[in-house]
């Protein structure tokens, strides 16, 4: 089990998704991910797409210019 | 008989997410796909535009998949689209949108995913007689044929308008229970939307594509033209989305923010274009494409001044910024209004 970090900055919304996804394809169940994003959108979007392929969120952070979300990686990809 | 699988083509529309929902409804095992070109019109102003903060940020394919509780696989086809966009082999539609051949490119994509993926057919929210270009009665035929998917391509909302397909001939569908929407008429859908009980769809005004829009594919033109050729970079489409662009001489372009949330973006772009903000009052930044002689940053600060709130003043202070980060002010008499001649908003 390992924690990762993505800068996703200066990307809007899918990118942050799809690179979130392209990420999380790399990752072991149980690993931890953590993208931070400039794009308020990712907020929303990330949370959604890890909800439907089965991740957990661990946490969303609104930092003003910047979103930081945490995902727990849950399912096999 | 193990289940079936069916790749959907989810764009965030009503269409496609109630295709979706017909294949769920029959015991298909359903996964979504939602393509990325660069000029979807999810999401990217809707983060940069105060204008748009009360709209929901979020992106209309995820909500259509987490409304249908499936997977959804987005795919990143930016630079696999040129190709598409800049040699349409059916030419375009009433702007820059090679529709026809976007929906072939796409079927085509999700077909290649469903064989790499043991998926056994793919469905889209077409609907005969929709669109002008991809979704007619003569070109439907065509993207199921050229894009490879053949009678793998079943579009569940108009289906018994249509030759039976695959799924339907070997009966992994119940070609009774799908449906012969055609024509521009929404009310079809919006009662199936009603009877599933999905509410707070999108509703696109002029559909998911910034190509379709008039003003949009102008900028991409002027662009062109401009540098003499047709490549773009993602950057290159992002700014068309945003500013004012005036372009006051063939050599170059300004793209000037039209409120906070873009000044914002605009600045991100700063060390890749010549840009110019008003010192004296508040104003726009405002970004330079393109080759500039002291003679064009005189004018070009002018006209960023114009957009200031120094517009009436007799004088306003502009710092041009190069590239490199080097800095020059100047004392401005804001353009006039009349001097900022019609045909140079791209």
């Amino acid at each position: 089990m390992a924690h990762y970090e993505l800068d996703a900055r200066r990307m809007f919304c899918p990118m942050p998704v799809i690179r979130t996804q392209d990420k999380i394809s790399e990752l072991a169940v149980g690993d931890t991910l953590e993208v931070v994003s400039t794009d308020p959108g990712a907020l929303n979007d990330i949370p959604a797409w890890s909800r439907i392929n089965g991740h957990k969120i661990l946490a969303t952070r609104d930092a003003g210019d910047e979103v930081f979300v945490t995902i727990e990686i849950c399912a096999e990809q | 008989m193990s289940q079936r699988k069916a790749v959907a083509l989810i764009s965030g529309g009503l269409d496609s997410l109630l295709a979706a929902r017909v294949m769920l409804e029959q015991g298909i095992h359903v996964e979504g796909i939602n393509f990325f070109t660069g000029f979807c019109v999810e999401g990217h102003t809707h983060a940069i535009r105060k204008k748009d903060k009360d709209k929901p940020k979020r992106n209309n394919a995820l909500w259509s998949a987490e409304q249908l509780g499936i997977k959804l696989h987005i795919i990143d086809i930016v630079e696999e689209y040129k190709d598409v966009l800049l040699n349409p082999k059916h030419g375009y539609g009433a702007n820059m949108n090679p529709c026809l051949d976007c929906k072939i490119f796409m079927v085509n994509k999700a077909r290649q995913w469903a064989e790499e993926n043991g998926f056994d057919f793919i469905i889209t929210g077409e609907v005969v007689g929709q669109r002008p270009m991809s979704q007619r009665k003569d070109t439907m035929p065509v993207v199921s044929r050229e894009s490879g998917a053949d009678d793998r391509l079943l579009r569940p909302l108009c289906a018994k308008n249509l030759p039976e397909t695959l799924p339907e001939k070997a009966g992994w569908v119940d070609r009774d229970r799908l449906y012969d929407f055609s024509g521009r008429n929404r009310k079809p859908q919006m009662a199936l939307a009603a009877q599933f009980g999905f509410e707070d769809y999108a509703k696109p005004a002029g559909g998911c594509c910034f190509l379709t829009d008039e003003n949009y594919s102008a900028k991409l033109v002027d662009l062109w033209d401009a540098r003499g050729n047709r490549e773009y970079e993602m950057d290159d489409i992002m700014l068309l989305k945003v500013g004012r662009h005036i372009r006051p001489a063939p050599h170059f372009k300004l793209i000037i923010g039209r409120e906070d949330g873009e000044n914002k973006f605009l600045q991100g772009y700063r060390n890749n274009y010549i840009s110019f903000k008003t010192l004296s009052h508040p104003g726009p930044l405002t970004l330079l494409d393109g080759v500039a002689s002291d003679e064009d940053l005189q004018l070009a600060a002018q006209i960023t001044a114009r957009f200031s709130q120094g517009k009436n003043a007799d004088t306003v202070t502009i710092e041009a910024r190069r590239t490199n980060g080097e800095t020059v002010t100047l004392e401005v008499k804001p353009m006039s209004p009349g001097s900022i001649q019609p045909e140079w908003y791209v």
